[in-house]
């Protein structure tokens, strides 16, 4: 308990920090909000009326005392550069309650195809691994010689894999597929609002290139994680009580190793968020990733610091999260 | 688990070593020479395909995108060289004082951490290079600073783990001042576990520097990077699918190479 | 006797470009007489999508100033007057107008049957709050900085308006294209935009796009033949192309050059005349560029039929002055006065009268977000190489370009492009001494003193003949290097007909159909 609330406060000083830091850099950041909103043709009169308007006048302490107190009471404030309509700023709350959708949805996604690919994966390799090494280890026959070459295959693969950078996986995803294959039309993302099977049937390629890195490391990190349960002792004395292969396998080993690759999991959720930011700009989806680049480049702050925030919260929020329930699958962890 | 044999090179250090040496061979060479111009523009020879007269084709400028590659990789492999040398640096300062002495200082760099630690990086950057600008050494700057935390944790547990072990206590008691347990006694105990993740860092740094190029706030045109090339390549995909390839499959050559590096390290170090 | 002369003019190009459009009319139902068995208009009907590269700055248009949201307003919104595609004005919400003998006073007749979107009629009202609402009158602050001359607004009967305005200007009728909307409507907060184009506002999402559909009730019958229109905003250049090619747009401009190339198998890809003037700005005010030699042998440097060549693949028009080759009368052709291919020596026997024998360092700043300048950008780099000039490239965010160079005059040189609207006199008044636009610091006192005198008379040719004096002392002491005026290349679906190019930033979705499906 002790622990919990220590790790909460940690949490909130974090996100103190960060809301301050946000709102400085962008004091500093070059570029007038005005000229950036209005451009090169609007008349000075008009200009010292959006100034007004925008509060831009007042002091940055009091500005961030404003922003803070609203941020707190669920009001995050107003974009400077989206309408609503004719007269009326979009709320941040809005325009990010917008965009949410598709990130959450491609996040959802990249995490289904890395859980659902790289868990069976992992273990099938792990056999492949450990039926290599024992038949290795006892003269070697030529199913020893397969399983330990497909293990060195599939170690070559996955290494290279884990090399591509997303947005060059992107690329190569929209070559292949869009291109080579006609598989889906590059850029003709749909809506969710329009067509919700059609929005993921186009989301899946994004997600492709956002979860094959991450396949790779998983099953990676699987495979050595069941490697190192299959060669402590309980595994030896399992088998010399005669539990079946498959029992040991799947009853012992796998529940140990699922351990740390649950808090590996934890760590590419925080991955995936990141990784969408890049893979948004390569495939054209108006999601968080596509808003935060455009904001931050057309000046629009209250939208960016938001952001900050809020992608600063979910990442520590997952991190969190997983610690606690690491502790409460494995009591053994003290409270140091 | 282990098929190394001990002494000799393993498999993933040749590798990594082969890979990552050849790319900075090309790097450096593309320094003083390339063997086009890598800013000539030819209107003749606008999107050339691959071929003995240009190994990777030609670009929309008619340049050869081979030599543009050649310079990309010195570009991107010096400012990750720089990238590592002032993380690491500062990595191991704020590491070193905060495992050993421990205390408010201790405790305070390791919340800023744990909040950089939770930040996505590529967010970081973006908001540091919206404050400094584009360009060179703002790249190196804000990627220098990104990298940061990551060292500190490393060096830290490792002068944490150092502190109390008994040849250290003994020298102490000896009367060695603290700077020289400090950097004598412990950090070349360290080298080996830092190696490997200056080479984490090095993969870490390419591909940070490249996605920034990629997304147009990294090194501006017309010197090359390999991002940069790849993000106007984007546009002929269709018809001149080379110049994509050159620069990306470019990427993943260092990136491997730097990652087989770092794996075999660490199997050497294992062994 | 001369201003109802130009009416009268305006008035026959009006009936001309009806002529045309029912002229384009017939002939399309003879196309497709057999399908469709109608003989009296063209098929209409159908969903269209737009490639558009920026977010809309403001759906109120009297607060936009972005070109990108202009084009796309152009649809929805229309003024007292509006151009047409050949640069001239035609009456649209008016059905005619005269302007008084001294300039000072403009009577506006409204249209019959123009309706607003929402269903009212147009009334002398909601024209008298437009004008007012533009001019500051409403409230002290003005939108549209031409329109701040404006003294009053009368309401002669329900279908005559009556505009004073402060002093005499021939180039002011141009600046009625502003929008007209609702009486009060400014004020609405939950007002969705309304006007009385041919398309009426659906819906808008940020980063997405805006969406359109057809105004039944337009006063130009049988326009718009689409029943919707979707701007969709594209995150660049290079994703635009994989767009067009998967079908996901049907229409895309300001392609370039191998974009076009890349296209040409697929789409319809045709060629006109920006309204854009590309040059690289040189900042007079600063060492070594205040020096006019050293200017001079930049553009003696430069090659511009090169730029052309790498950038717009030969489809644009070499300039030498701040002036559109599209407004005949008051153009002249001075790529002569530094040719435009590069002349090496020339340049560099300049540079060492100037002391700058070894040359110089010279940062040339660009908004990134332009592939077009950047690319340029990239040309002139090397053009500059030959004369000994080590340029080098700034890349800049937009908005910080707009506040470090263009209004903070922060930089050396430039690369960038100013749009010009129908008004000839509109890219020289920047480059008066001390006009608060004249970013590239250029000072001359015969150049001002002719300006002056080219705002004051009131005989056409006379003006037009100071606005050539005026190009030729720009060009005379290099102000900037002027480039071209880019084609402004455009994709078009195969399906689709009647896009129709203007010598403005717009694009007009109401002449626009499939044919025969």
């Amino acid at each position: 308990m002790k622990y919990l609330v220590k790790k909460l406060i940690t949490l909130i000083m974090t996100l103190f920090l960060v809301s301050v830091a946000a709102f400085l850099a962008f004091q500093i950041i070059p570029g007038d909000v005005v000229t950036s909103i209005l451009g090169t043709e609007a008349t000075p009169e008009r200009e010292e009326q959006l100034r007004e308007e925008l509060g831009l006048n007042d002091p940055p302490v009091i500005r961030y005392f404003h922003w803070i107190k609203g941020v707190l009471q669920g009001d995050f404030g107003v974009s400077y550069r989206y309408s609503k309509n004719m007269n009326e700023m979009m709320p941040v709350a809005e325009l990010i309650g917008d965009k949410l959708p598709v990130t959450l949805w491609l996040a959802s996604i990249s995490l289904v195809f890395i859980v659902v690919i790289s868990l069976p994966l992992g273990v099938l390799w792990a056999g492949l691994a450990s039926g290599g090494e024992n038949n290795g280890k006892y003269g070697g026959n030529v199913g020893g010689a397969v399983c330990h070459g497909l293990d060195a295959a599939l170690g070559v693969m996955t290494q290279t894999t884990m090399a591509i950078p997303s947005f060059f996986l992107g690329i190569l995803v929209t070559y292949v597929f869009g291109i080579l294959l006609g598989a889906f039309a590059p850029g003709g993302y749909v809506s969710y609002r329009d067509n919700f099977a059609g929005f993921l049937g186009y989301l899946v390629f994004p997600a492709m290139s956002i979860s094959l890195p991450k396949i790779a490391m998983t099953a990676r990190f699987l495979r050595n994680s069941m490697l190192t349960e299959l060669s402590s002792d309980y595994v030896r004395t399992a088998y010399s009580k005669g539990a079946s292969k498959r029992r040991v396998m799947y009853g012992h080993v796998l529940r140990n190793a699922m351990m740390p690759v649950a808090t590996f999991l934890g760590m590419i959720v925080a991955e995936i968020v990141a990784g969408s930011i890049v893979v948004e700009q390569v495939f054209g989806l108006p999601g968080i990733g596509r808003l935060l680049v455009s904001s931050i480049s057309t000046r629009d702050f209250p939208v960016v610091e938001i952001l900050i925030l809020y992608i600063t919260f979910v990442v520590i929020f997952v991190y969190f999260l997983v610690d606690i329930l690491y502790r409460v699958i494995d009591p053994r962890i003290s409270e140091a | 688990m282990e098929r190394t044999a001990g002494g000799k090179w393993n498999k993933y250090l040749a590798a990594g070593i082969f890979m990552t040496g050849l790319a900075v061979l090309l790097g450096i060479v593309g320094f003083f020479w390339t063997p086009y111009s890598t800013t000539a523009m030819s209107a003749a020879e606008k999107f050339a395909p691959p071929s003995l007269r240009h190994l990777f084709g030609t670009d929309n400028f008619g340049r050869d995108i081979f030599s543009r590659v050649m310079q990309g990789l010195g570009t991107t492999i010096s400012i990750s060289s720089l990238v590592v040398l002032l993380s690491g640096t500062a990595g191991v300062f704020l590491g070193a004082f905060t495992g050993y002495f421990g205390g408010v200082a201790d405790e305070l760099v390791m919340r800023i951490t744990d909040a950089l630690n939770g930040f996505p990086s590529i967010l970081l950057t973006l908001v540091i290079i919206s404050v400094l600008g584009s360009g060179r050494q703002n790249v190196i700057i804000s990627l220098g600073l990104v990298f940061v935390p990551s060292y500190v944790r490393i060096v830290r547990s490792e002068f944490i783990r150092l502190r109390d072990a008994d040849y250290i206590k003994r020298a102490r008691l000896m009367g060695v001042g603290s700077f020289r347990v400090l950097f004598v006694h412990i950090l070349p105990n360290i080298f080996s576990v830092f190696w490997v993740s200056v080479m984490i860092g090095f993969n870490n740094a390419i591909l940070a520097e490249s996605g920034m190029s990629y997304l147009g706030i990294g090194v501006q045109p017309p010197d090359a990077s390999l991002g940069m090339m790849l993000s106007d390549a984007q546009g002929y995909l269709q018809s001149a699918p080379w110049y994509a390839l050159a620069p990306g499959l470019t990427i993943v050559w260092v990136v491997l190479g730097f990652s087989l590096f770092s794996e075999g390290l660490r199997r050497q170090i294992a062994a | 006797m001369k201003t109802s002369f130009r009416n009268k003019k305006k008035l026959l190009s009006f009936l001309f470009a009806a002529l045309l459009i029912m002229a384009v009319l017939g002939g399309c139902a003879d196309g497709t007489g057999e399908s469709s068995g109608d003989n009296s208009s063209k098929e209409p009907g159908g969903s269209v999508v737009v490639g558009i590269q920026q977010d809309i700055d403001s759906l109120d248009p009297h607060k936009a100033t972005a070109a990108g949201t202009k084009e796309i307003l152009f649809n929805i919104f229309e003024g007292l007057v509006k151009p047409d595609e050949n640069g001239n004005l035609m009456n649209a919400v008016a059905s005619d107008y005269t302007i008084s003998q001294d300039g000072l006073v403009y009577t506006f007749t409204l249209r019959d049957n123009v309706k607003f979107h929402n269903g009212n009629a147009v009334t002398a009202e909601d024209v008298k709050y437009s004008l007012e609402r533009v001019s500051g009158l409403l409230d002290g602050t003005p939108l549209i900085s031409t329109l701040k001359t404006i003294q009053s607004v009368e309401i002669l009967d329900e279908k005559t308006v009556q505009v004073t305005v402060g002093s005499a200007n021939t180039e002011l009728i141009y600046s009625f294209v502003a929008a007209i909307i609702p009486a009060g409507s400014g004020e609405d907060e939950s007002a969705n935009p309304v006007g009385t184009g041919p398309f009426s506002f659906v819906s808008y999402t940020p980063l997405e796009g805006i969406v359109l559909a057809k105004n039944p009730d337009y006063w130009q019958t049988g326009l718009p033949y689409l029943d919707q229109v979707h701007f969709k905003i594209v995150n660049s250049a290079d994703t635009a192309l994989m767009e067009l090619q998967g079908g996901a747009i049907h229409i895309y401009a300001y392609l370039t050059d191998s974009q076009a190339q890349a296209l040409k198998g697929s789409h319809q890809v045709l060629a006109s005349a920006s309204n854009v003037v590309q040059a690289l700005f040189l900042n007079n005010a600063v060492a070594p560029l205040d020096d006019v030699r050293v200017r001079q042998a930049i553009l003696y440097a430069i090659d511009k039929e090169e730029i052309n060549d790498f950038v717009g693949g030969g489809s644009g028009t070499l300039i030498s002055s701040a002036m559109l080759p599209t407004l005949k009368d008051n153009y002249v052709d001075l790529n002569d006065t530094y040719g435009t291919k590069a002349n090496v020596e020339k340049a560099k026997e300049l540079l060492k009268d100037a002391g700058y024998e070894n040359g110089f360092n010279l940062e040339i700043a660009i908004p990134s977000n332009y592939e077009f300048h950047m690319q340029t950008g990239e040309v002139v780099v090397e053009q500059l190489k030959a004369v000994g000039i080590n340029a080098t490239i700034k890349a800049m965010e937009w908005s910080s370009w707009l506040d470090e160079v263009y209004n903070g005059r922060q930089y050396t040189a430039t690369i960038s492009g100013i749009t010009c609207d129908m008004t000839p006199g509109y890219l020289l008044n920047r480059f008066q001494t001390t006009s608060k636009k004249n970013f590239i610091n250029f000072a001359n006192v015969q150049y001002d003193e002719l300006y002056v005198k080219a705002q004051e008379t009131l005989d056409l040719a006379q003006k037009a003949e100071y606005y050539k004096q005026l190009q030729k002392i720009l060009c005379d002491e290099a102000g900037s290097a002027f480039l071209q005026v880019p084609a402004n290349m455009t994709a078009i679906d195969k399906n689709l007909t009647g896009y129709k190019f203007y010598p403005v930033y717009v694009q007009d979705m109401s002449t626009v159909y499939f044919n025969g499906k």
